[in-house]
């Protein structure tokens, strides 16, 4: 029997007390507001309700494959609707940050290719300009144009995999993954003749890198960067301009531009959103400030925006790096005072962070003047930029939080750490 | 933007009460702290989000770091006069005080709106046992939520305010916090009825004797 009239809603609109049993902010809490505030945060009604039916949790993962990685997302539906999502992570947790505090400086670099195993190189380089603050070591000008080449193909890389990746998300099975898998595996021939590693390349030292590129290397670089603008135009034939796809991903998982800044989500999710914020041109760090490119943004700030802003990324990656091919300097690509090995910094600290493929990577150091860092912390942009999961999921199906995931392109190596 | 002396001196003018305190990095870095106190952590914080000219509207990065108690050995010279006449003798003093131990959190701020930063704030907890907690800064950044969480998680430093403090890389029945420079870890991290091997080794220390009552041991962290 109803205790109130059958067109009163009002209880969607306030929150519910949680149930005795759900310790009060766990996952299992549905009156708990992720922003604490209840007019603000996700609100959910009773969970047993006998009109409008019972609230449904489901977790999704941790092995799911939508979920890229072990990831678990514990979502409460009302009927077909997310009303509530809570992340849950950690499946992959190794206390990098420890394993680096008890390694020396050094020890540290092949430790980084293993947070984001799809863009080592740019992992690598931030971990080295951290170190390089640190200590206040120059580059040769020779290195910072590898570096930009390197990371320039990781950017090539990671987007065309992430457009892969999300359109299987969204039901284009196969085709799309193919495709961009071809291309990365192109890239990845290169990394694998330049440094003798596919993925975990551990290339960049503390004032340059570690093998200079051959003459050979550098015209397959850029007959490989030369072609990518044609596949790019094959890829987008098939799937910028495709109804199903625009149908599927247009107003999405929207993010606002205010709270995705308040959220520190960076990268292209942030640029998506219409923020111009790219620590490329910010920073000015490396060689960058001698390119010109440009920063493209979105309007909207959905799933097909995030997308779009990773193609249009891609096209200007082409750019820098055809210009990085022409300016590439003869010279060292290591400081000659550069000190690797038994290298002891003087006590200080350093926030060093690079726009990696993903967003900010930014590493800090704290050194006590000892061969360890004494703090080595990791800023790892799929961690911060999973914050606002929620928040674009709220109101939307189960099937659109597979994809507004797939959008915030995550790796759990990183997340997880 | 101003330089950290600077934005302390305004920070002290418009919060008369507050302590901040700057700390200074030596390194060629020279990224230096603003150390807050935390009555006034979050008005400063809030401020330095709205201000026009700071507006520091992204916290980038949010981490913990852990320091314990140390022993500082200070030696003093004095000169006492030799009672036989001849040259004054130097007479070496040590003294050993002990550091108490603390934890810290720190917080870097970057302007989005104006490109600019670091500013770094820093948070000191009383110790390392019963006194951990420091306000969150979650209501000021949002980023901060997942961060908070982790140096929570990693550290045990509790957040008063935010929102939904669980632990985040960790499972939720783990005891212990592994970030700190004095963890021990379990032996094992899967439980087996009969240690053998290294593992054996390892327990060895903790069971010297098998008819004692086992002391309670990190080993309980695992289960």
């Amino acid at each position: 029997m109803l205790d109130r009239p059958m067109n009163d809603r009002t209880q969607l609109l306030t929150p519910q007390p949680s149930s005795p049993l759900a310790p009060a902010g766990s996952s299992l809490d549905l009156g708990h507001s992720p922003l604490g505030i209840g007019a603000a945060g996700a609100q959910v009604r009773a969970v047993h309700d006998e009109f409008h039916g019972d609230l449904l949790e489901v977790s999704m993962g941790p092995h799911h494959p939508s979920t890229h990685g072990v990831f678990r997302m514990i979502v409460t539906l009302d009927g077909e609707r997310i009303v509530k999502l809570k992340p849950v992570f950690g499946y992959l947790h190794r206390n990098h940050e420890k394993l680096g505090e008890n390694t020396s400086y050094l020890g540290s670099m092949p430790y980084t290719d293993r947070l984001d195993y799809f863009t080592s190189m740019t992992n690598n380089w931030a971990y080295a300009i951290a170190v390089e603050k640190l200590a206040g070591q120059p580059v040769p000008e020779r290195a910072e144009y590898l570096r930009v080449i390197l990371a320039e193909l990781t950017r090539l890389l990671n987007h065309t995999c992430l457009a892969g990746f999300l359109m299987q998300d969204c039901g284009c099975s196969g085709t799309p993954l193919m495709y961009a898998f071809r291309e990365r595996e192109k890239i990845l021939d290169l990394f694998e003749a330049l440094s003798g590693s596919r993925m975990m390349c551990n290339y960049q030292r503390f004032g340059g890198c570690r093998v200079d590129a051959s003459p050979e290397w550098l015209a397959t670089a850029r007959r490989v960067s030369d072609n990518y603008g044609a596949f790019l135009d094959e890829f987008e034939a098939l799937l910028t301009g495709n109804e199903i796809i625009m149908a599927r991903t247009q107003g999405i998982g929207t993010l606002s531009s205010a709270l995705a800044v308040s959220a520190g989500v960076t990268g292209p999710m942030l640029r998506a959103s219409g923020v111009n914020y790219d620590l490329r041109k910010v920073d000015a760090y490396g060689v960058y400030p001698r390119f010109e490119f440009r920063i493209p943004l979105g309007d909207h700030g959905d799933v097909y925006d995030r997308y779009m802003i990773r193609v249009l990324e891609m096209r200007e990656s082409i750019k820098i790096l055809q210009q990085a091919f022409d300016g590439l300097p003869a010279g060292p690509i290591m400081d000659p005072k550069a000190k690797l090995r038994g290298f002891r910094p003087k006590p200080g600290e350093a926030y060093g962070r690079i726009e990696g493929p993903k967003g900010e990577i930014g590493f800090y150091l704290i050194s006590d003047g000892s061969p360890n860092p004494y703090r080595y912390r990791v800023r790892a942009p799929s961690f911060v930029n999973l914050t606002i999961l929620e928040d674009m999921c709220l109101g939307q199906t189960v099937a659109d939080a597979v994809i507004i995931l797939g959008s915030v392109d995550i790796v759990l190596g990183e997340v997880d750490r | 933007m101003d330089s950290a002396e600077q934005l302390r001196d305004r920070l002290l003018s418009l919060f008369p009460g507050a302590e901040i305190t700057l700390i200074t990095n030596p390194g060629p870095a020279a990224q230096h702290g603003l150390l807050l106190d935390h009555a006034h952590a979050r008005a400063i914080a809030k401020f330095l989000r709205d201000d026009p000219a700071l507006q520091f509207d992204q916290c980038s990065n949010v981490t913990g770091v852990d320091w314990p108690e140390k022993e500082i050995v200070e030696t003093t010279k004095t000169t006492e006069p030799d009672p036989a006449g001849g040259p004054p003798k130097v007479v070496e003093q040590k003294t050993k005080r002990i550091q108490p131990g603390y934890l810290e959190v720190v917080y870097h701020l970057y302007s989005i709106a104006l490109r600019h930063g670091p500013v770094i704030l820093r948070l000191h907890t009383g110790n390392r046992t019963d006194q951990v907690t420091v306000p969150s800064l979650t209501p000021i950044w949002r980023s901060c939520e997942f961060q908070e969480r982790e140096v929570f998680d990693l550290f045990g430093v509790f957040f008063a305010g935010h929102p939904d403090l669980r632990r985040i890389l960790m499972w939720d029945t783990f005891k212990d916090h592994p970030m700190r420079r004095d963890y021990v870890e379990p032996d094992d991290y899967e439980w087996e009825p009969t240690p053998h091997g290294v593992v054996l080794e390892k327990a060895k220390a903790h069971f010297p004797a098998p008819a004692a009552v086992p002391p309670p041991t990190p080993a309980a962290n695992a289960q």
